[in-house]
């Protein structure tokens, strides 16, 4: 008896020992010198071919990996894209035409040069794909049928025709998005499969001439990147660049801590609060380009009445949101287009009003409403829905949440099936039509038009005029009369679209206070590692 | 059973006829049976405590709104996250600023909720495939079998996540998820038990009686499959409680701003590291219920299934 | 819980022809499980709410773009013709792309599969470890302070939330202690440093010899093996107590005792001895279920699991990877199913 509890005793002790005592490697106060470590949320990238890749995450690899036409300086990005592959370039007298001369002596990581024959190979590539983002491009009247007129190399120089004249910077801009990425054409070409134009390959590795190249993507795990020695504006400082899929922000901010990252990307208000005027540990705040908004869908006898929809926005605690859970990462702001952007308005004639509210729904006669309203499983979301859910109870609305992943939610708002829907929306290009082109303009709201990828279609809502004003703004080259236009078309929008745009996110990133130079690409366009240092 | 030899004289009189050798009907061994089932269940105080737990969240839950000092659902967004012993919250507030006391005790009317719904459907379609399976038998045991092999082989969460995804997230969807994902090991302890009956001169007798197969399977094989599904449901309540609040957790189970314990952890998670009671509060109330559940199970066994553990 | 069907009855056969024929049933038995298997799933898949094309094409799709992808994903065709295309490729050794990431659903599979196998696997081992001890010890000292210890930690076990309990030891033995490696596999610094042979980092770094990364390795799976070892202790202590008990009480344990053989040689030649293939049985459960992969637990621990693979799958309706990695784990708990049965039929003499 006594043996066996000697035994017992032992091998417990024994499990116990292995089990909690295994000496924890010297743990390293930091990360290696020329290493920078970033966790951040990575489950949304799907692909890392420029033509095709439209995520957050997707498009942050992106911008270190190919080089654009023109491009912005993480540095100083107030002042506008520059030149980036293309050297200069020189508009046609009728505006239709710009012609780029490129960059002498710039090589992809392969080695090959990069030449205009590569930039036409990959802007056609794009058109040819017709991939997502590929109305970036086609939407200035290129198709796979005219690409070979419209986009052409002539020895060092590279030709773009649009349908109509449109404002350059508009063109420009929309170049210096993620589909404007440049490819290494050769390379490109040798894995080609099925005419897929290098596809296939290309979604899990890259052939471009930025400051980076891919060395593994896992899937929701990890991504890697080496740096490149030769780049055009001189080797980066950090060798490696690992961004790690970590989920949890209370993870996040351990690892910090801990010193087992560099930069923590998904901190929570609570978190960022946590770790602030902490030793060796600095936040940043960089405001984005996302808007959180709440819409009303049109289909909904009692939802499509005006007065409701200007209840509803007197219903919204802005500010009580913006001072509690949102602090520091949310800022009020009512209008389509985020702030820094062209034609950007600050106006706010909305904030929560009960009286107001109360009497705009006995004017329309509405009692007793009950609503289903649709969002995604995020904190914020949720947390903003509650609050909806909560001041539109005081006027006597019952919200009914329903939680559901991305895709769920996604799928039954794109079906006009939701009444409500709590979401974000972030612009794709930085220029106003980005905005404009989807929240105030929908030219046929039959629901046979299938236009999904509208957000004023999918709230069933028929814009009037204002579809007529967003394009005659995309097409007025005078840069202060089309911000004047873009101004004019955000008060009316304000007035009476289904749309209560409620805030603009401000991205809060702890970083170990060593880390310097790090820009997340402001409202415009993706984060950048090569000018960082440590 | 020591307690059946105390001497019997000086005992009221309904007791000695509870504790009575010689029934004298059929209902009273059963009563009796029952009675001294208890006396030996009272005999076990960690099984007492764990009913004591399970009465008292049936209390609260039935009075929780006698019980609540706040109202569950009113946001108080100047007032959030408030610590423990805050005036007027004593368990402190959450990240909008609701009552987290309050929350938790209506969120005894979910977790209640979540088990009966449960309890009533998961063992009930168990028992049904189970017996039939063994008292038909033949390709009827078969086909059910394999049916119950498929639905085993399943990995159980993504089983109930998939099926919640496919019904929409909701607490009712969440009972019908988890009762889906439970019922196989019952049709199996049902199906074991019945092939054990099956064949005994006592169910021979009643088929020379003339009794059909539904008569049967209801009435002489069910009540005998009972004791030993009884005691494996509470013991398996802890984990539906907490696969409940797993996809509560996952943001599948109850719906904002429903007070549900599962997505009360999951709300609080995210503050764990500064507001760690917001999280760990209700992650007591579900660990106190499961080891009442747990306790009650392990208790019932001893009592009515004796075989299995050893009494 | 079997899967085989009731013991033979009727006439003694040759033992070759009977092994034969148990040999042909088992195998009808799991192909028959697996194809309900993926016919369920494949059927879940087809009616969920998701639309798989988005999750490809993004929301911002235009109406093209979308038709194009559709068809490419084949969603035009009648559900059950693309049930028969799926089984078709399977038999040809092709779990199919991910819809998500376009990668080879089995590629992904050789990724995730190992992590779980090796985090299911520790946790066995530290279950068994501490598990059989404690309940051959429970039943031996029955109702002494030892059994009650063993019955609350069992219990304690039974009744805590893996996420809570897993949140609270990141953040103690992280967090504040610092004993143990944070979330996900391995330090960053040695990602991708050991070649992959196993998928199984402990296992490729010692075939390496790289101790460094073994240490590190260790220190960061020890934490989240302990929460699934405490688990399955809970319930294999449970387990192993009740099969005690049932031995201790038997007729030739008193006689082995009466005999005056030593407590010890009673205890674990003749109780324990009687008990090791039902042992094995409720091991082998507990492994499978392990291996199905603790979504929540690898959720909170950034760990690059199967379940938390097919979760993700599900929930954007990636039916390829979702299908995949339901037959891989199905799979491996019918195997571990009939690979228990078979030890019950070759070692119980009552079931011979």
């Amino acid at each position: 008896m006594k043996k066996l509890q000697k035994l017992t005793a032992g091998l417990m002790f024994c499990v116990a020992a292995t089990t909690f005592a295994i000496p924890a490697p010297q743990a390293l106060a930091e990360t290696p010198p020329d290493m920078l470590v970033i966790a951040n949320r990575i489950d949304d990238i799907t692909t890392l071919d420029p033509a095709e890749s439209f995520e957050f995450a997707g498009s942050d690899v992106i911008r270190n990996v190919y080089g654009r036409l023109v491009n912005f300086d993480p540095l100083n990005l107030e002042k506008g894209y520059e030149p980036d592959l293309a050297e200069s370039w020189t508009v046609s007298e009728d505006g239709k035409t710009i012609t780029f001369t490129m960059r002498e002596g710039v090589k992809f990581h392969s080695g090959n040069p990069v030449t205009a024959e590569d930039v036409e190979f990959s802007l056609r590539r794009a058109v040819i794909l017709a991939k997502t983002p590929s109305f970036i491009l086609t939407q200035f009247g290129f198709t796979p049928e005219n690409v070979n007129e419209t986009i052409v190399a002539d020895g060092n120089t590279i030709r773009i025709t649009t349908d109509k004249k449109y404002a350059t910077s508009f063109v420009l801009n929309c170049l210096t998005a993620t589909i404007g990425g440049i490819v290494d054409k050769k390379l490109v070409m040798e894995h080609e499969k099925d005419n897929d134009l290098g596809n296939e390959w290309l979604k899990t590795n890259s052939a471009g001439s930025g400051a980076y190249k891919v060395v593994s993507w896992k899937p929701s795990e990890s991504v890697t990147l080496q740096a490149n020695e030769d780049f055009y504006l001189g080797a980066p400082a950090m060798k490696r660049v690992i961004v790690r899929h970590i989920q949890e922000s209370a993870t996040q901010r351990l690892l910090l801590e801990k010193g087992d990252i560099d930069i923590a990307r998904n901190l929570n208000p609570e978190d960022i609060a946590g770790i602030s005027g902490k030793e060796g540990i600095a936040v940043d705040s960089e405001l984005r380009g996302r808007l959180m908004y709440v819409s009303l869908n049109q289909n909904h006898p009692v939802l499509s009445k005006p007065k409701v929809v200007e209840a509803i926005k007197y219903l919204i605690d802005y500010t009580g949101m913006q001072d509690s859970f949102l602090k520091g990462q949310y800022t009020v702001h009512q209008s389509f287009l985020p702030k820094t952007y062209l034609g950007a308005i600050e106006d706010k004639p909305y904030s929560f009003n009960l009286e107001k509210a109360k009497a705009l729904l006995k004017e329309a006669g509405v009692e007793n409403l009950e609503i289903e309203a649709g969002v995604r499983e995020a904190q914020e979301r949720v947390e903003i829905a509650q609050s909806l859910q909560n001041t539109f109870a005081q006027a006597g609305i019952k919200l009914n949440i329903t939680i559901g992943t991305g895709k769920q939610t996604l799928t039954r708002y794109r079906a006009r099936d939701l009444d409500v829907y709590v979401g974000a929306w972030g612009p794709d290009y930085p220029d106003p039509q980005t905005n404009a082109g989807t929240f105030a303009y929908n030219p046929d709201n039959s629901e046979e038009a299938k236009a999904t990828g509208l957000l004023a279609w999918r709230n069933a809502w028929d814009p009037g005029d204002l579809t007529a004003k967003t394009e005659a703004a995309v097409i007025e080259g005078d840069r202060d009369v089309r911000k004047k236009m873009y101004e004019d078309i955000q008060r009316e929008f304000q007035a009476r679209a289904p749309f209560a745009i409620m805030f603009q996110k401000i991205e809060q990133t702890g970083r170990k206070s060593n880390v310097k130079n790090l820009n997340l690409g402001g409202a415009i366009t993706a984060v950048a590692y090569w000018p960082v240092t440590k | 059973m020591s307690l059946l030899n105390t001497p019997q004289g000086n005992q009221p009189r309904w007791r000695s006829w509870l504790l009575t050798d010689t029934p004298t009907s059929r209902n009273h061994a059963r009563v009796a049976s029952l009675y001294q089932g208890w006396l030996s269940f009272r005999g076990n105080s960690m099984a007492m405590f764990g009913l004591i737990i399970l009465v008292l969240l049936v209390l609260i839950a039935i009075f929780a709104p006698l019980l609540a000092p706040h109202d569950p659902f009113v946001q108080d967004l100047a007032n959030r996250l408030k610590p423990l012993a805050t005036d007027g919250h004593i368990l402190g507030t959450d990240s909008l600023g609701r009552d987290i006391l309050s929350r938790l005790i209506y969120g005894a009317r979910i977790t209640l909720y979540i088990v009966i719904l449960v309890a009533l459907i998961a063992p009930v379609a168990g028992l049904f495939v189970g017996t039939v399976a063994g008292y038909v038998g033949g390709w009827v045991d078969t086909i059910l079998m394999r049916i119950t092999d498929i639905f085993l082989a399943f990995p159980r969460l993504v089983l109930a996540l998939a099926f919640v995804a496919a019904l929409g997230a909701g607490i009712e969807n969440a009972v019908i998820a988890i009762s889906l994902t439970a019922w196989p090991p019952y049709a199996r302890i049902a199906r074991a038990e019945t092939l054990t009956i099956r064949n005994s001169d006592y169910i021979s007798a009643v088929k020379l009686q003339g009794a059909g197969p539904f008569r049967i399977i209801t009435r002489h094989i069910w009540p005998l499959c009972i004791s030993s599904l009884i005691v494996r449901v509470t013991l398996d309540m802890a984990g539906i409680i907490l696969a409940a609040a797993g996809l509560g957790f996952l943001g599948l189970g109850a719906q904002p701003p429903s007070p549900e314990w599962g997505a009360m952890i999951s709300e609080g998670r995210k503050f764990i590291l500064d507001y760690w009671w917001v999280a760990t509060l209700p992650g007591l109330a579900i660990f106190l219920v499961s080891l009442a559940f747990n306790l009650l199970g392990d208790g019932l066994r001893d009592v009515l299934d004796p075989k299995d553990d050893g009494s | 819980m079997t899967i085989q069907a009731e013991p033979g009855k009727g006439r003694r056969r040759s033992p070759l022809t009977s092994i034969a024929i148990s040999t042909f049933k088992t195998t009808g038995t799991i192909l028959a499980t697996m194809l309900g298997l993926l016919f369920v799933t494949f059927i879940i898949g087809r009616v969920m709410p998701i639309d798989p094309v988005i999750s490809i094409v993004g929301e911002r799709a235009s109406k093209e773009t979308y038709e194009a992808a559709y068809q490419a994903m084949g969603l035009d065709k009648p559900i059950i013709i693309q049930f028969f295309y799926y089984i078709w490729d399977i038999l040809h050794g092709d779990f199919g792309q991910s819809l998500l990431n376009a990668r080879p659903v089995a590629e992904d599979i050789r990724r995730v599969f190992p992590a779980t196998l090796e985090l299911a696997t520790l946790g066995t081992f530290i279950g068994v470890l501490i598990g059989v001890p404690l309940g051959v010890l429970a039943a031996v000292r029955r109702g002494s302070w030892i059994d009650q210890i063993a019955r609350f930690v069992a219990l304690i076990g039974y009744s805590m939330p893996i996420f809570w309990l897993g949140l609270v030891g990141l953040l103690i033995f992280y967090g504040i202690l610092g004993w143990v490696g944070g979330p996900g596999r391995v330090g960053i610094f040695y990602v991708d440093v050991v070649p992959s042979v196993t998928g199984m980092i402990l296992v490729d770094s010692l075939l390496d010899g790289n101790w460094t990364v073994f240490k590190d390795a260790m220190s960061h799976i020890i934490l989240p093996a302990s929460l699934l070892g405490y688990y399955s202790l809970a319930y294999i202590s449970r387990m192993t107590r009740s099969f005690m008990l049932e031995q201790m009480n038997a007729e030739y344990i008193t006689t082995a005792r009466v005999k005056g053989l030593s407590e010890w040689t009673v205890i674990w030649r003749h109780a324990f001895g009687n008990i090791k293939v039902q042992l094995i049985t409720v091991i082998a459960l507990s492994y499978a279920g392990l291996l199905e992969g603790s979504v929540l637990t690898e959720i909170i621990f950034a760990w690059p699991g199967i379940g938390s693979y097919i979760t993700t799958a599900l929930l954007s309706a990636d039916m390829n990877a979702v299908l995949g990695g339901t037959v891989v784990v199905g799979l491996v708990f019918v195997c571990l199913n009939v690979f228990s049965d078979l030890l019950y039929k070759f070692f119980d003499p009552r079931a011979k």
